[in-house]
């Protein structure tokens, strides 16, 4: 008789109702957090609202942004990658080395050098994925192990200093506001983030990602191979790793072997503020995109309030662990709707 | 009699199905009372209300003349009843003493524990069960009845009252079953009073003084062993008729061979099982849990590695090393861990039917909603599942609703031959009767159909022919003109009698 029966079926709610109750409380919560945190600022700091910081901010969540994007998927599988930070600064010089490359014409050498990070991010998150899958071993440890990895290539690549010298092209397009409004380097976290969008929501490969997540045992005896969705998201995170690290050359112009340092940390508490589960299975990557955005307007507007240095982490710590204990309510919430 | 214990009418409800039901007994002082029934009885529940884990919904318990209301497995404890679950409960990285007094460490100024009074108090104990053994060694480097003997010696150490082990003998050998029982007779001997839960029908009869039998949550009858012959007790077990609710349709004649499993071999230390179920058939899988039904299951599905064997798909060798082979030979796997390893619980009805072949509702990796939808409310039309819409999570789905989705996705997929582990568990008699109907549409549309079930009489009224494992073996096969309770569940206890 250990068979113990199913938990109450819950209250019925009619479908169209559900579906809005659940818009709610996964997706608009986050959004209306956004929203109330920026009316703050706008009211109380000064500065806050001008286009000109509206500007700062979109220009300096472009990193963070493109690292949470990858880090979406890798979260959604159940696991996490804390070596996005480190992979972004082996990238940088490695693209930084490619691009100053005199015998290139410059158009050459960029493209070369936007592969070469992309490729060897994409390298480094497989490796994550095929050593967490092959031998069974948390990514948490895995990553943590390529963390300091990447951190050592990264010195091997550049000798240990700061790459310059960037083609002149290459630097204006990174200071680039289209129409005034636009950032170049923010269109470009806006790509990556419309890109995974639409990867999870309209792709079988998504499916598979929420549903390797979800329970990858079910996954596997349904007829599937969760390890390679595994490896794939991982991939996916190395890959914006890559990417991220073009924009950090866009943005800063150098190859730095100590570019990047805690930005792993930055990139998941915006997924999990985003309201992505921690275990996998639930979450959406404009949540995502949304939890990036609030880290930043707090970061911004909290300095603009005056807050010292030494105060904002302690407020931004407080604020991943509220968003935390928001989402195990929701989590509850969510299951007495559905 | 003096009662030690006593239970009065006490009932308890999970939603959705009656555990026990106006269970009344009583246990003496200072007796060995067996405690008998099928999986499902009720025995476990009875065992957990004792622990403390459940407080029963109705009904009186009283302990040593008082009222017995334990909220906590702590309170069971302070109460001198002591608990050897099926599942050992030690702490495998620290030492033995340790875990024997773990409650309790005898401790020394500033909290220190008192090294000395720990381990020396444990030789004592462990002397009390015949263990002689470092009391230092750490518990992972034991064997399985060490461990056993290690938690009675735990709950020994507690002065209880009142010992109930949890079928201890489930692991271990005939020695050391020898030794245990040697043991549970000295402290019979000592005053202690002891319950004992088993389905080895033979070897209660060596220790027991009185036997209850439970069926269906019920208190069947309890009797003095002495007097008592096996086939009495079984009959007590089992002993329930067969309505007519499963529709045998005599009218399905099994034709050709649609799977066969040749010399399967999980391990080195398991036997050699073949096996074979025509198109059209349902084979029923019987023997008690943990007689590796499941376990060959699984490794016919490619679910859990083999050593070796052959299985061939309408006479034809197929190679299957993980379940995506399996799948795509056109096999289906029901696993009776519904929850942990069929369904995405939180995920929509619609997504847990489709991820058996997303290619049928995209094209190009794009998924296609529309033609999904459609599959998926299609199939719970035919299949009447109960769900506000194809878009609730299937953990609000009751039992027998989520078993339906799980059937779903297989025949979303498209199946020849499916292999269904207890497929009624925690289904209502509702939906029960839905799903063997639907088996006989499937039987009648030329599949081959693997039914495990730990429910005899749903094996007798749905199969053609039963197979019966007895640990780890295939002891024997029944034709359906044969079935015969008795027989069945003879077969299924032969290899666990000692002779």
């Amino acid at each position: 008789m250990s068979e113990t029966t199913e938990a109450a079926v819950a209250a019925p709610v009619s479908p169209g109702r559900a579906k809005f109750l659940r818009f709610l409380v996964r997706d608009a919560g986050v959004l209306l957090a956004l929203v109330l945190i920026t009316l703050f600022f706008s009211a109380t700091a000064p500065y806050f609202a001008t286009s000109g910081n509206a500007l700062k901010i979109f220009v300096q969540i472009a990193i963070n942004t493109v690292l949470a994007a990858g880090m979406t998927f890798v979260i959604l599988t159940g696991g996490i990658d804390l070596s996005v930070g480190s992979v972004l600064a082996l990238c940088t010089v490695v693209g930084a080395t490619v691009m100053i490359n005199e015998s290139l014409s410059p158009a050459v050498a960029i493209t070369l050098a936007l592969l070469a990070c992309m490729a060897t991010g994409a390298a480094c998150g497989f490796l994550n994925g095929w050593i967490s899958t092959r031998w069974k071993i948390p990514s948490f440890i895995v990553t943590l192990g390529m963390l300091n990895m990447a951190a050592g290539a990264a010195r091997v690549v550049s000798d240990n200093s700061t790459i310059t010298g960037l083609p002149q092209s290459f630097v204006d397009f990174g200071n680039l506001i289209i129409g005034g409004f636009l950032p170049s380097i923010f269109l470009v976290a806006v790509l990556v983030i419309a890109a995974g969008w639409f990867v999870l929501r309209f792709t079988v490969f998504g499916r598979m990602i929420f549903a390797v997540g979800t329970n990858d045992e079910a996954v596997r005896l349904s007829g599937h191979n969760p390890d390679f969705y595994t490896v794939a998201a991982f991939t996916i995170s190395g890959l914006t790793a890559g990417i991220a690290a073009m924009v950090y050359l866009l943005r800063l112009n150098i190859g730095s072997p100590i570019a990047g340092v805690g930005y792993e940390l930055n990139a998941i508490a915006a997924v999990i503020i985003g309201g992505t589960s921690l275990s996998g299975g639930k979450g959406s990557i404009i949540g995502t995109l949304v939890g990036a955005c609030i880290l930043q307007v707090l970061s911004t507007g909290l300095q603009l309030l005056g807050v010292g240095d030494n105060f904002k982490p302690i407020v931004i710590g407080l604020v991943i662990v509220l968003a935390v204990i928001l989402d195990a309510y929701r989590e509850r919430l969510l299951r007495k709707i559905r | 009699m003096d009662a030690i214990l006593s239970l009065e009418g006490v009932g308890k409800i999970f939603p959705g199905a009656v555990a026990l039901s106006d269970v009344s007994l009583s246990i003496a002082r200072g007796e060995t009372h067996i405690i008998l029934g099928e999986n499902g009885a009720g025995k476990s529940t009875l065992i957990k209300l004792l622990a403390g884990i459940y407080q029963p919904d109705s009904g009186r318990i009283a302990f040593n003349g008082e009222p017995y209301q334990p909220k906590t497995p702590h309170d069971a404890q302070q109460s001198g009843i002591r608990i050897v679950h099926q599942e050992l409960n030690l702490l495998p990285y620290l030492s033995i003493a340790e875990n024997l007094m773990l409650e309790s460490l005898p401790r020394r100024a500033f909290g220190i524990v008192d090294r000395k009074a720990l381990n020396s108090r444990a030789v004592a104990l462990l002397k009390e069960v015949g263990l002689d053994i470092d009391p230092r060694t750490r518990v992972e480097a034991l064997g399985v009845a060490q461990m056993q003997l290690v938690e009675i010696a735990k709950a020994l150490s507690y002065d209880s009252k009142l010992l109930v082990l949890d079928e201890p003998t489930a692991t271990l050998t005939p020695p050391e079953i020898e030794r245990l029982f040697s043991i549970i007779k000295r402290l019979k001997a000592k005053g202690v009073t002891i319950i004992y839960i088993s389905h080895r029908l033979h070897e209660v009869f060596e220790i027991g003084d009185r036997v209850t039998v439970l069926r269906n949550g019920r208190v069947v009858a309890t009797r003095d062993l002495h007097g008592l012959s096996v086939p009495d007790i079984v009959r007590m077990m089992i002993g329930r008729d067969i309505a007519d609710e499963f529709g045998f349709d005599a009218s399905i004649v099994p034709g050709k061979v649609a799977l066969s499993v040749a010399n399967l071999k999980r391990d080195a230390s398991t036997p050699n099982i073949s096996f074979a179920v025509r198109h059209g058939e349902i084979l029923g899988v019987a023997g008690l849990v943990g007689s590796g039904r499941t376990e060959a299951m699984r490794a016919l599905f490619g679910a859990d590695p083999k050593l070796d064997g052959v299985v061939e798909i309408d006479g034809k060798p197929v190679a299957i090393t993980a379940p995506k082979d399996a799948v795509r030979h056109g096999l289906s796997l029901l696993t009776e861990d519904r929850k942990g390893q069929g369904l995405l619980l939180d995920m929509a009805v619609d997504k847990n039917i489709t991820i058996t072949d997303l290619s049928k509702v995209s094209r190009n990796g794009l998924l296609n909603r529309r033609t999904e939808a459609a599959a998926a409310n299609d199939l719970v039309g035919q299949l009447r599942v109960k769900a506000s819409s194809i878009e609730q999570a299937v953990r609000n789905l009751s039992g027998g609703n989520q078993q339906k989705v799980v059937l779903a996705k297989w025949l979303f997929r498209g199946t020849s031959t499916l292999i269904l582990d207890e497929p009624t568990r925690g289904v209502d008699i509702g939906a029960r009767r839905e799903i063997y109907q639907l088996l006989w549409m499937l039987a009648a549309q030329r599949k081959g159909i693997i039914m495990v079930s730990s429910d005899l009489p749903e094996l007798m009224g749905m199969c053609h022919r039963i197979i019966v494992f007895s640990r780890n073996r295939i002891v024997g096969e029944v034709a359906r003109s044969d079935f015969d309770q008795e027989r069945i569940l003879s077969l299924a206890y032969q290899e666990y009698v000692r002779p």
